[in-house]
C-alpha cells in the first residue's frame, strides 16, 4: 500500500474546502477586541479581533468598510460579522468581515426597531402629518450643538443659498446620556419663544451610540409634538434615525437639510433677472404699439390733411383736362370724318363731274334748266353748258324725225 | 408708496412681480405704465442689492428665551 502524498496546495484546497462548506462558518458573528487595526490605502481593513484565550486575523473589503458607521480603534470591543476561510498562501485562516459595530449595539437595533414599530403604529409616522414649509423662509431655528462641525455646515449653506435668513440656534448637546431631555428643551424654546417658520434638527455622522439621543421615544415625541415643521439631518446618508421617521422631512445629511428648507441665490438672482427683463419688454412694447399707434394717425393726418385735398383735387383737375383734350381729339376726327364724307357725297353730285362724263346742262335765258322736251320751247335761246364751255343755242323744233343724230 | 430702500427683499420682489402684472394686463395710460416701469427698475436693483449685500444673521436662544448674537 502505497502512501499518497499531497502537495502543499492540494492539502490547502482541501482544508480550504472544508471551511467554504461549513455553513457556521459562512455565517458567524464573533465578539473581541480590536487590535492591530490597519486601514490600508487601498480603502481595505485589517485588524486581529482577540480575546483572552484567543485571536483571529480580520479583513474588511474596502466596499464593506465604506459602508461601515462605526470607526474601530484598538481596544474597542466588536462584533463583527462575516465569514471564515483560509488564506492560502500563508496558510492562515481568517475572517472575511462585512459587518461591525460596537459591543451592545445589536441591542440597540432590537431597541430601534421596536421603538419604531411602535410609533408606527401610533400613527406618527404616517405622511398625512407631515408638514409643508415655506419655500422662502425667513427666520430658520436650528437645534444642534453650537460647537459642532454640522452647525458649522448648516451656516456654510446657509450664507452661500440664502443670505437673507436670520438663523435662530437653539443650542443643545447632540449626545450622551443628557442629550435627550436637552433636544427637547431647546425644541420647545424655539416653539415657546420664537416665530421661525422652520426647524432644522441637525447632527453630524457617528457611531450608533452617538446617534442614539435621536433614537429616543420623549426625543421622537416633542418632534412630532412641534407646532413649527421640523426637518432633520442626522448623521450620514445611510443613517437611519426615528426622528427621521418623525420628523416632517428627512434630509441626508446636515447640510443637505440646510438645502431643502432654503431657495438657492442664484435661482433667485436668475428669477429676478427674468422678471427684469419681462418689465423691459412689457415697456418697450407699451411704448412700442403707442409709436405704431401715433404713426398710424400721423399717416390719417396726412391723408385727410388740406394739403392732400388739394393735392387730390389738383390730380382730379389733371385728369379732367385729359380727358376733356382725349374728347375734344375724338370730336375733331369725329367732324373730319364727317367732312370727308359730305365731301364726298358732295363730290359725287357735282354736275361738272356729270359734265365730265360728256353730258351738257341747258339752262334757259332767266338760267333755269331745261330739263324736259315741254320747257325747250321753239325758238327759244339757251345755253347750253359743257364741261369746257358754254355755248347758245336756239330751239328749232321739235324732233321731227329729221335724221339727226340722237343727242341722248 | 413705499421708500424702496426701507423694503425687505421679499417685499420689493412682490411689488416688482405687482408691477410686471400690471404692465402685463395692458391698458394703462403711458405716462403711467413709464412710471410703473421706472420704479420696477428700482425695485430691481434694490432686490440685487439686497442680495449682494445679505450677510447671514445668526443669534442665539438662550434658555430664557432672549436672542442673543452667537459668541
Amino acid at each position: 500500500m502505497s502512501e499518497i502524498v499531497k502537495t502543499v496546495a492540494e492539502l490547502t484546497t482541501y482544508i480550504s474546502d472544508l471551511f467554504d462548506y461549513d455553513s457556521t462558518l459562512q455565517d458567524v458573528w464573533i465578539t473581541g477586541e480590536v487590535s492591530n487595526m490597519t486601514r490600508a490605502s487601498s480603502g481595505h481593513w485589517y485588524f486581529t479581533l482577540k480575546d483572552a484565550d484567543a485571536s483571529i486575523k480580520c479583513v474588511m473589503w474596502r466596499s464593506a468598510a465604506a459602508r461601515q458607521t462605526t470607526n474601530p480603534k484598538d481596544g474597542d470591543a466588536l462584533e463583527v460579522h462575516g465569514k471564515v476561510s483560509v488564506y492560502a498562501p500563508r496558510g492562515e485562516y481568517q475572517m472575511y468581515a462585512d459587518l461591525a459595530r460596537p459591543v451592545g449595539a445589536g441591542d440597540l437595533y432590537a431597541q430601534f426597531e421596536r421603538l419604531k414599530v411602535k410609533l408606527e403604529m401610533e400613527g406618527l409616522f404616517d405622511s398625512e402629518r407631515k408638514r409643508e414649509f415655506p419655500a422662502v423662509p425667513v427666520k430658520i431655528g436650528v437645534v444642534t450643538s453650537a460647537t459642532a462641525a454640522a452647525f458649522q455646515d448648516v451656516l456654510n449653506v446657509l450664507r452661500r443659498r440664502y443670505p437673507l435668513a436670520q438663523v435662530i440656534l437653539s443650542p443643545t448637546m447632540v449626545q450622551g446620556a443628557e442629550a435627550p431631555p436637552q433636544i427637547i428643551s431647546a425644541l420647545d424654546r424655539l416653539n415657546m419663544f420664537t416665530d421661525v417658520d422652520v426647524i432644522i434638527m441637525v447632527r453630524g455622522g457617528g457611531s450608533i451610540e452617538d446617534l442614539w439621543a435621536f433614537n429616543d421615544e420623549r426625543v421622537a415625541r416633542a418632534v412630532a409634538a412641534s407646532h413649527i415643521p421640523v426637518v432633520t439631518g442626522v448623521g450620514h446618508e445611510t443613517d437611519f434615525t426615528i426622528v427621521d421617521f418623525v420628523s416632517d422631512q428627512r434630509a441626508p445629511t446636515p447640510s443637505a437639510a440646510a438645502e431643502l428648507i432654503t431657495p438657492d441665490k442664484r435661482d433667485i438672482l436668475e428669477r429676478l433677472g427674468r422678471t427684469t427683463e419681462m418689465l423691459d419688454g412689457l415697456t418697450y412694447d407699451a411704448i412700442l404699439s403707442r409709436r405704431t399707434k401715433l404713426e398710424r394717425v400721423q399717416g390719417k393726418m396726412t391723408y385727410i390733411s388740406p394739403g392732400n385735398t388739394i393735392r387730390i383735387s389738383r390730380q382730379r383737375v389733371d385728369d379732367y383736362n385729359a380727358r376733356l383734350l382725349r374728347q375734344q381729339k375724338n370730336q375733331v376726327t369725329l367732324l373730319q370724318e364727317r367732312l370727308s364724307a359730305k365731301i364726298a357725297a358732295l363730290e359725287a353730285a357735282n354736275p361738272r363731274a356729270i359734265l365730265a362724263r360728256g353730258y351738257a346742262l341747258i339752262t334757259d335765258e332767266d338760267g333755269n334748266r331745261v330739263t324736259s322736251e315741254r320747257d325747250a320751247k321753239r325758238g327759244s335761246n339757251v345755253d347750253i353748258q359743257f364741261k369746257d364751255g358754254k355755248v347758245k343755242a336756239w330751239i328749232r323744233g321739235e324732233d321731227d324725225g329729221y335724221d339727226q343724230p340722237t343727242l341722248f | 408708496m413705499d421708500m424702496i430702500s426701507q423694503l425687505s427683499f421679499e417685499e420689493a420682489y412682490e411689488e416688482l412681480e405687482e408691477i410686471v402684472t400690471k404692465l402685463e394686463s395692458g391698458n394703462l395710460p403711458l405716462e403711467e405704465a413709464v412710471e410703473l416701469f421706472e420704479r420696477g427698475r428700482r425695485l430691481s436693483d434694490h432686490c440685487q442689492k439686497v442680495l449682494d449685500e445679505a450677510e447671514l444673521r445668526v443669534n442665539k436662544l438662550t434658555d430664557d428665551g432672549e436672542l442673543v448674537d452667537l459668541e
